[in-house]
């Protein structure tokens, strides 16, 4: 990543800003997937092991509602063709996956927040696990997303195909990262969730080499 | 005199089993205004998607050289101008902010002065912080000629550079083509007779359908 790519960002972060492209439609599925459940659940008690696996459904569902933004806002305002134009195939992908990220980021951040505020059960026991599973868990639905997201682009039905090409990509990354969750809400020690931990990293990596890899073929017309 | 060279080698390009030219060669190694023709569907735009990089070849390939060096494929957009009717700047952002930001992705420093000069010549230095998409069609064409000229490229390449553009804005982008020819490369795709008419020397693309 370099200065080209950090401008790229920062050219998305500035049109996100005045388009609110992603924004809107991360933060209104946020808060209708977060009342959804509190409304079905109602005064009944559910247990920690199932927040922990809707903690990650509502993450995977409001990733898939507006993480193809990066490219698919591109492709159908027209404007790819002139980011082929000024900047090589690796500049833009490290501008959209920096963006992607930070997205992630935030977005995750505010769901578990609310998760923690809405339901009582969501109790982390092993903060640092809890920080370090979720770090990495948002790295891999970063990549992931941003891949799939340059792929689905130039397709017709994207909205479909999306989510359905994700969901096998981002299982393995989601199973992995639900477990991690319980452990961490279980206050399971780093020791005992190492396997667990070194799947989500080796995931991680295995999908950024990928990407990077593949990322020419696909941008290329 | 320019020290860039643009050549095709036996290029072939099908869309599944459309032919849509097949054995081109060409080679433009002299500073001029160069332009391919052909009826509608005969690939033009195709012809310079590939000559900019933004398409593949099915079979053959263009080599870019500056000072005898071929140019990898991945710094090729630092020797390219490109205009055509489908390239769309970002509505959201003035004519300036594109144009600093295209520098900024480009890794070129924005050249104020070059600029400047391109605004005053395309007339439209006194709406320069007007958001694109207060723009009418023809004032958005002629940003995408100072989007194409400002990092001083090499190679220019213009498809259908006078759609969309009144007299004036034609007489400017003809001043510029002569002026932009006699130091650099310049290939129009076009079927306007006016347009042609710049050209030193013209590929016919229907002359490679077999």
């Amino acid at each position: 990543m370099n200065s080209k790519s950090y401008s790229l960002f920062l050219k998305d972060f500035k049109s996100e800003l005045r388009t609110r492209y992603a924004i809107n439609a991360l933060a209104m599925f946020i808060i209708v997937a977060i009342s959804v459940i509190l409304f079905s659940v109602g005064n009944e008690k559910i247990s920690a092991s199932l927040t922990g696996g809707l903690f990650w459904v509502v993450i995977f569902f409001t990733a898939m509602s507006g993480l193809s933004r990066a490219f698919v806002s591109e492709e159908e305002r027209g404007t790819a063709l002139t980011l082929q134009l000024i900047a090589a195939p690796s500049t833009v992908f490290s501008g959209k996956l920096i963006f992607n990220i930070i997205l992630v980021f935030a977005m995750n951040t505010v769901i578990a927040v609310l998760y923690s505020a809405m339901f009582e059960a969501f109790v982390i026991q092993n903060f640092a696990l809890f920080l370090t599973s979720f770090v990495f868990g948002n790295i891999g639905l970063a990549v992931s997303s941003t891949i799939i997201a340059a792929i689905i682009a130039k397709a017709g039905a994207k909205g479909t195909l999306y989510p359905v090409l994700s969901f096998p990509i981002l299982l393995p990354l989601i199973l992995t990262s639900v477990q991690l969750t319980l452990f961490a809400i279980d206050g399971i020690s780093f020791e005992r969730a190492k396997f667990e931990l070194a799947i989500v990293v080796s995931y991680d990596v295995i999908m950024l080499t990928a990407s990077y890899m593949l990322f020419d073929f696909i941008w290329k017309e | 005199m320019t020290n860039y060279s643009v050549e095709a080698l036996e290029l072939n390009k099908s869309f599944g089993r459309r032919l849509i030219f097949n054995d081109l060669q060409f080679r433009f190694d002299k500073s001029g205004v160069y332009g391919i023709s052909g009826p509608n569907g005969s690939g033009k735009s195709t012809l310079v998607k590939i000559i900019a990089g933004i398409l593949g070849a099915s079979k053959g390939k263009i080599v870019h050289k500056m000072n005898d060096q071929e140019i990898a494929e991945e710094r090729l957009h630092d020797h390219i101008g490109f205009v055509s009717p489908y390239l769309v700047l970002y509505e959201e952002f003035s004519t300036y902010e594109n144009l600093k930001l295209f520098a900024e992705i480009r890794g070129v420093k924005f050249n104020k002065e070059r600029v400047d000069y391109l605004l005053n010549k395309f007339l439209l230095y006194k709406r320069k912080d007007d958001l694109l998409k207060t723009y009418s069609s023809g004032m958005k064409q002629r940003v995408k000629f100072i989007f194409a000229l400002m990092h001083s490229p090499q190679l220019i390449i213009l498809d259908e550079p006078t759609s969309n553009l009144d007299d004036e804005g034609k007489n400017s982008v003809y001043e510029l083509v002569r002026e932009e020819g006699q130091k650099n490369i310049v290939l129009i795709a076009s079927n306007e007779k006016n347009d042609l008419e710049l050209c030193n020397d013209i590929v016919y693309l229907e002359k490679y359908k077999n």
